[in-house]
């Protein structure tokens, strides 16, 4: 494993993105083809699953370093990651030996299948026989853990740059459900026909928000839609299966059956992307983001939650159509397309056409992202007529113009540190408004600040802790935030009565005092102009 | 029997002789363990301090009434004989012995066990009661070995010369800086300083240190004459507009620092340096525990660091541990210099 710790220590190393791409660049030339295929699997977010608790590591960790288990819960958040903490306390190797990558994802599934008497051997004799680097990525392995600091895009350039093959192309067959066990290196990078896969998606393209209206040139070259607050999806109908894709990659199929039935309705060789939302049927607009929530979590959904909270695909583009690969015709053309083939669709199939929101010109569509929140949407969709649907994220072409967030200002009151990067640094804050001359806690915040003004505050909170609860401090309310978020709903399981979505600091209102913070009223105002009913739960907020 | 050293507002306090020790307010008489500037502050009436951090202490404080004592040489204060020993920290460090009626007490100042090649070696010496640092009390900090530390720098320094680009690297001015400079070889290019690092090195260089010549950043030095050098600043500089200039789009400075916290890859990371050598002037956890047993003492008092935890752990060793706070650079905000 030494030529992948090597890459893993070249890629944590450096910030810089052509020293990432070369360091891997050169992995892919010399390292086994075996290691080559679980390397891509890494780095694409395949891990192998945890098979074995934190809580055994720990203390075989402590036990074999010959300290107690109390001090090895005080290194852990100084640390800020579990796997490091555990190959930073135990003793040095006592003889490293160097076997491959793809032997040690082996040897812990062979583990996990031992009774724990001799899985606890095997790892104490692992642990004693790899390097550093080796032993903290043994340990990321074994705890599930693995994440690396490299987009899968320039993992895929890398591996364009070893391999010759086109990055677009290798992108593409890097997609889907495949795993080191399921295929080969040559199969997965190199075999002829990467379409024998009936179940690959097409690499998403992901929108930018937008920056600059004026430098969009005039409306007419634009087609604008709603921005759907629902999951992005890729439906794909091949040789009589669905598939529907997460842009995350996964697999969401299962998650949504109803969507099975478009398979009656339209042709093999379609491949549509758009937006899952919950909706309703009687109204034809969407159910609140929190409905579709309840869909996410659950591998299989059932009866009661399919009537509650039915999902259609809010269809916007259309990639593959007759089994032909249209992502080279223009979005214009694609689209006419699709609106031809939605038209044919009877009211009950799952699939609704995001319809086009018509304006001559920019202050038109400006009038129209206004309007957003009160159709359940997040903004608009620019999109440019003659655009191809390129891969990944690309400026240009497709732009989100969201509504601006809500926000108000909080006072914070609680601080806790960070993990991982941020391990000594205060950034998880605990934001509270005003109920008469009391502070209510109604939000939990941790990005939005600049690492300055990380560190800033960190000083601040050292210096005026009155008192530790665990790793919580509790401050004096003396510092005003601008929290944004992107809805809000009722709550019983919040004192405040209230929930944000996605909230994060705007801004640090220095200028702000205490007293001038808002006020538990103010939010409630807020939960009746755009607030939406209590559908999460614990389990799958 | 009374305590031979006290805990005051100002200070270490030694009541027989009538003297402080590295105090951070001012007072009449202080001994001071070394130039660190959480160790040696001005406003202090008198001074002692060995020969050899001297020189550092008056570059930082500028005239002051300082006497100097050598290593190991015996001196009566009031009822009180003090004796300075070697805490391989920085050169001229001292760990300062106090003996009253028999009883004797220990200051570490800082220090580490491991030798550095340039500050005269730690020795461990035997008291009733021991006053230590403990900086990097935790099990999760071990240092990298000397030797393999030169081979890393200087293979990273070789790899960016090779490219015509500087490398860049963050240590403290006086012990770590001069550290890297001696690790450096030099056949891969010259070593380049900024001034604050500079001044330091000059001192040093005046009293016989073996360093090697460098030669320091000026508005007016021409860098095209210089291609490949290191570059060796404090770490603050790094991330100031003096770093800008070692920097050319066409070949950026690869940036490095130096200190014990890179040992934990989070705070790497949060740097956003290219490397981090892990390289400290203090005590790592063996050092630590290696040392407070080398003295034979039973109570042990520790200070900046992770005392809380450092305590328990030699407390359930079998120690009469306790915390002392003092207002030496301690945990966490000591990132930027491990003073
Ligand atoms: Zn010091
Ligand atoms: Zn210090």
């Amino acid at each position: 494993m030494k030529h992948f710790a090597a890459l893993f220590r070249a890629v944590d190393q450096t910030t810089k993105t052509s020293a990432k791409v070369a360091a891997m660049a050169e992995y892919f030339s010399i390292a086994p083809d075996a290691d080559k295929l679980w390397c891509v699997a890494l780095f694409s977010g395949r891990r192998p699953r945890r098979t074995i608790t934190a809580t055994v590591l720990r203390e075989w960790a402590a036990e074999r370093a010959g300290i107690p288990l109390w001090l090895f819960e005080e290194c852990y958040p100084v640390v800020g990651d579990l796997a490091e903490t555990i190959s930073l306390v135990l003793p040095p190797p006592e003889q490293e030996t160097d076997r491959p990558l793809s032997h040690w994802i082996a040897e812990i599934r062979r583990l996990s299948a031992l009774p724990e008497a001799e899985r606890k051997a095997g790892i104490l004799a692992a642990w004693d026989g790899l390097g550093p680097t080796e032993r903290l990525l043994f340990t990321k392995l074994l705890t599930g853990g693995f994440r690396v600091g490299v987009s899968q895009k320039l993992m895929t350039r890398a591996l364009a740059q070893a391999t010759g093959q086109e990055e677009a192309e290798l992108t593409h067959r890097l997609m889907g459900s495949w795993t080191p066990e399921t295929v080969s290196w040559d199969s997965l990078v190199h075999a002829p026909d990467p379409t024998a896969d009936l179940s690959r998606p097409y690499p998403f393209y992901l929108a930018y928000q937008l920056e600059d209206l004026a430098a969009l040139g005039p409306a007419s070259d634009w087609l604008a839609e709603r921005k759907w607050d629902g999951i992005r999806g890729q439906l794909i109908l091949r040789g009589g299966e669905h598939h529907l894709w997460s842009r995350g990659e996964e697999l969401m199929t299962d998650r949504f059956p109803e969507l099975a039935r478009l398979k009656d309705f339209l042709p093999p060789g379609t491949v549509i992307d758009g937006e899952v939302l919950a909706w309703n049927g009687a109204a034809e607009e969407p159910l609140s983001f929190n409905a579709l929530q309840k869909r996410i979590g659950r591998k299989t959904v059932p009866k009661k939650l399919l009537a509650e909270a039915p999902a259609i695909l809010m269809a916007y583009d259309l990639l593959e159509w007759q089994g032909a690969d249209l992502r080279q015709t223009p979005f214009a053309e694609r689209r006419a397309l699709l609106e031809s083939a939605a038209a044919e669709l009877p009211p009950e199939a799952p699939l609704r056409l995001s319809p086009l929101v018509a304006a001559e010109s920019w202050e038109g569509l400006a009038g129209e992202r206004a309007r957003s929140r009160e159709l359940m949407a997040e903004g608009l969709m620019l999109k440019r007529r003659d655009s191809p649907y390129l891969a990944g994220r690309k400026k240009g072409d497709w732009w989100k113009w969201k509504v601006d967030p809500l926000s108000i200002d909080a006072v914070m009151i609680y601080a806790q540190s960070g993990s991982g990067r941020r391990a000594n640094l205060f950034t998880d804050f605990t934001f509270a408004v005003w109920k008469g001359e009391e502070l209510v806690p109604f939000t939990k915040a941790y990005s939005g600040l600049t690492d300055a003004e990380f560190r800033q505050i960190t000083a601040w909170v050292r210096r005026n802790t009155l008192q530790k609860f665990g790793p919580v401090r509790q401050v004096p309310p003396q510092h005003v935030f601008e929290i944004g978020f992107e809805g809000i709903q009722r709550s019983t399981r919040h004192k405040s009565g209230v929930a944000l979505r996605f909230p994060r600091m705007l801004r640090w209102r220095h200028d702000k005092p205490v007293a001038e913070a808002n006020t538990l009223a103010d939010l409630q105002t807020m939960l009746a102009t755009y607030g939406g009913p209590e559908t999460v739960t614990e389990a799958e907020a | 029997m009374a305590d031979v050293l006290t805990f005051t507002d100002s200070g270490i306090y030694c009541p027989a002789g009538d003297f402080y020790i590295d105090p951070w307010r001012p007072v009449p008489r202080a001994l001071i363990t070394h130039g660190h500037a959480d160790h040696a502050r001005g406003g202090m009436g008198r001074y002692l301090s060995t020969d050899g951090a001297a020189p550092v202490i008056r570059h930082r404080l500028g005239e002051i009434d300082l006497a100097t004592i050598r290593y190991g040489e015996t001196r009566r204060i009031g009822e009180a004989e003090v004796s300075f020993h070697p805490a391989g920290h920085v050169p001229g460090s001292a760990q300062i012995r106090v003996e009253v009626k028999g009883q004797v007490w220990v200051v570490s100042g800082d220090y580490k066990v491991v030798s550095d090649g340039l500050s005269e070696p730690f020795e461990p010496i035997p008291c009733h009661a021991f006053i230590t640092e403990c900086t990097f009390g935790l099990p999760v900090f071990k240092w990298t070995a000397p030797e393999r530390l030169a081979a890393d720098l200087n293979a990273w320094w070789a790899a960016a010369a090779g490219q015509g680009r500087f490398a860049l690297i963050g240590a403290y001015s006086l012990g770590k800086a001069q550290r890297v400079m001696a690790a450096a070889d030099a056949s891969i290019g010259p070593i380049l300083t900024h001034g604050a690092v500079e001044n330091v090195t000059e001192v040093l260089r005046a009293q016989g240190l073996p360093l090697p010549a460098t030669i320091r950043v000026t508005p007016e030095l021409d860098l095209k004459a210089h291609p490949g050098a290191l570059v060796v600043a404090p770490p603050a500089a790094l991330s100031a507009p003096w770093a800008r200039r070692f920097s050319p789009a066409s070949a950026p400075a690869t940036t490095g620092f130096a200190s014990g916290w890179m040992a934990l890859r989070g705070v790497r990371r949060r740097r956003a340096a290219d490397r981090g050598f892990v390289m400290s002037d203090h005590a790592d956890w063996a050092g630590l525990n290696d040392a407070i047993r080398a003295t034979g003492a039973e109570r042990i008092f520790v200070t900046h660091g992770y005392t809380s935890p450092f305590r328990r752990w030699l407390e359930e060793e079998g120690y009469d541990a306790h915390v002392v706070s003092t207002e030496y650079a301690g945990e966490g905000e000591t990132e930027e210099e491990e003073a």
